[in-house]
């Protein structure tokens, strides 16, 4: 004991920095370096000899008032906002039914049937943008088919825009509605049987538990799915990718942030990269994120000091 | 006999049977739900990988049906062995998916186990310094990734994405980690101090008692490397370090017109994921939720 009490109160001991070292080191140079770096590079802008000159925060002016880049952003960030709006009104809302309904003690099967609901959430984006580009082909018939059941006439659904990025979205949600089920059916499991049972024994409806005793409960969970939503939402990029190419066709009506930030690091046919307005364009997505993270630090803030003391 | 029954207890077996009866109902309504949704989730995959084995007829004819006698035809195989080259890809994608566990696993233990260990000036900084890294996705620093990678000369190589998603799944796992390292008993490691044990045997020591941490994190970095697309496209898109999920989207890129060949790539890419999945569910939904679900 008091020969490891010394030895902790020495000044940096060897073995601390060789512990830290590798993983300081990996996340530094990966991952904090090339965000510093892409942050510094957004204030520059290549110079008539092609090297960056210093533009301060020009580029930034460039993307919000310039007629070739504005319409462009605006046009991706509302988007975004869509494809977002989808995802909470739509794969939060059924995730959170089919946690209710798995946390019953009553469902028998409860474990294969989460099991086989979460499969989609592990194929990669990639297969399953092409998945449902097969089954929504007019040409296979199969959306023709089921539609046809509750009587609705089949569409080119991605091909028109104003139904290729709702029905993207939904495609999302299919994938990852996974996750919100497993987050809030941890939530709904851990609330103590004795106070749904008291409600009960006080005549209380299944439903009146659910809104008046489950659900304030689980509301830091609702805050922590919201949160995970955005910064999945708004980082998004294979599904249009692989579904609709870099163009986020038709007519840009699926650009989201994620499409617009490559197609302008990469460039696209005629149009070659850039760089600088690429790392703008990620700037832009930083800022937006930590906005709507610093929000969620804000408005769930006593519950997480209460976390950290738990820590 | 029945006229003296006390009205009372009949009033009460009724609403008892009618509380009953309404209950298997909703359990009925329950399971119903609970069916069609999971339809809904498996159906698309179903029928990929059924219709991977009819002929082209076959395919748009009878989509529905299970592939008979007459039905039958692997040409989409063929195809796909033929003009792609699977066994590379992934094996690539398994060298970049261990190799990025294995340096996630390691660094991340030692990393955690300092921080949960020692009280060191910077400790509480140096831990929030490394949780940044949660909430920022790692794909908004790709432009200053791609220089770096340029300038290290790993342009077009395994390593690149190796450490890049090290790099991205390390803050996750040591938030994680050091919360069980923290659960370790301190008895247990001053007794082996006081045996003269090293600072790095007492580390190596307490691995196995994290070991559920450790699934957990492995279990939840393979599935988002061993899907990504972005990496791969940006700091790895040469033919021979092409990665599973990078080579399928190029390859149903070149036929989509091929519907066999479509179809058999697909359930060649879903299927590997669907078994491990499986052998690995338990872990996973464990991890996700924490322990709340078993």
């Amino acid at each position: 004991m008091q020969r490891s009490g010394t030895t902790r109160r020495k000044p940096f001991p060897i073995h601390i920095i060789v512990f830290l070292a590798p993983a300081v080191i990996i996340y530094t140079a990966f991952m904090i370096f090339p965000l510093l770096d892409s942050l510094r590079l957004s204030l520059y802008a290549p110079g008539e000899s092609g090297e960056y000159v210093f533009v301060g925060l020009n580029n930034y002016q460039r993307l919000l008032t310039e007629p070739l880049w504005a319409p462009r952003f605006f046009g991706a960030l509302k988007n975004n906002l869509v494809f977002f709006a989808i995802h909470m009104l739509v794969q939060n809302p059924i995730g959170l039914f089919l946690a209710s309904l798995l946390s019953s003690q009553f469902i028998k099967g409860r474990a294969i049937y989460r099991t086989l609901i979460f499969t989609p959430t592990v194929l990669s984006v990639v297969l399953v943008g092409f998945i449902w580009r097969l089954i929504l082909n007019p040409l296979w018939g199969i959306s023709g088919d089921i539609l046809g059941l509750f009587g609705i006439e089949n569409q080119p659904w991605l091909g028109l825009e104003t139904t290729a990025l709702p029905v993207l979205s939904l495609v999302s949600v299919w994938q990852y509605v996974g996750i919100p089920m497993m987050l809030f059916l941890a939530a709904l499991i851990s609330i103590p049987d004795e106070l749904i049972e008291a409600a009960r024994v006080d005549g209380a409806t299944a439903w009146h538990v659910f809104w008046k005793i489950k659900f304030p409960l689980i509301l830091p969970t609702v805050g922590i799915v919201a949160v995970l939503t955005f910064v999945g939402n708004f980082n998004a990029f294979d599904l249009i990718y692989t579904t609709q190419r870099a163009t986020a066709g038709p007519n840009f009506a699926t650009d989201i942030l994620g499409t617009f930030f490559y197609r302008t690091f990469f460039g696209i046919q005629l149009q070659p990269g850039n760089p600088t307005m690429g790392a703008t364009i990620a700037g832009m997505m930083l800022l937006i994120i930590l906005a709507g993270v610093l929000l969620y630090l804000f408005t769930f803030q006593r519950r997480l000091l209460k976390m950290d003391i738990q820590l | 006999m029945a006229t003296t029954l006390n009205p009372t207890h009949v009033s009460t077996t009724r609403v008892a049977r009618r509380f009953q009866l309404s209950r298997l109902w909703q359990l009925a309504a329950a399971h119903l739900a609970l069916l069609l949704y999971t339809a809904l989730a498996l159906f698309p995959i179903f029928l990929v990988v059924v219709n991977s084995f009819k002929n082209r007829r076959a395919i748009f004819a009878m989509p529905y049906a299970l592939p008979t006698a007459e039905t039958w035809d692997p040409v989409g195989y063929q195809t796909v062995f033929n003009n792609a080259n699977f066994g590379l890809y992934f094996a690539n994608s398994l060298i970049v998916t261990i190799g990025a566990l294995v340096l996630i696993l390691l660094a991340g233990t030692m990393a955690s186990y300092a921080l949960a260990e020692y009280r060191f000036p910077g400790n509480t900084l140096l831990g929030l310094y490394l949780a940044l890294g949660i909430m920022v996705p790692i794909r908004l620093g790709t432009v200053g990734i791609l220089r770096l990678v340029v300038a290290l000369g790993l342009a077009d190589t395994l390593w690149a994405l190796i450490l890049v998603y090290t790099a991205s799944g390390l803050p996750l796992a040591i938030f994680i980690m050091t919360q069980f390292m923290r659960q370790v008993p301190r008895e247990l490691k001053d007794a082996a101090r006081v045996d003269g044990a090293s600072e790095y045997r007492i580390y190596w020591m307490t691995l196995p008692l994290v070991r559920p941490a450790l699934g957990t994190v492995a279990v939840f970095n393979m599935i988002p490397i061993w899907n990504d697309l972005w990496f791969p496209l940006i700091l790895a898109p040469s033919e021979n370090v092409k990665t599973v999920t990078l080579g399928a989207q190029v390859f149903l890129g070149q036929f989509v017109n091929d519907w066999n060949a479509v179809l058999a790539s697909l359930t060649l890419a879903i299927i590997p994921v669907v078994v491990l999945y499986i052998l690995f569910s338990r872990q996973l939904i464990r991890g996700l939720t924490a322990g709340a679900v078993k």
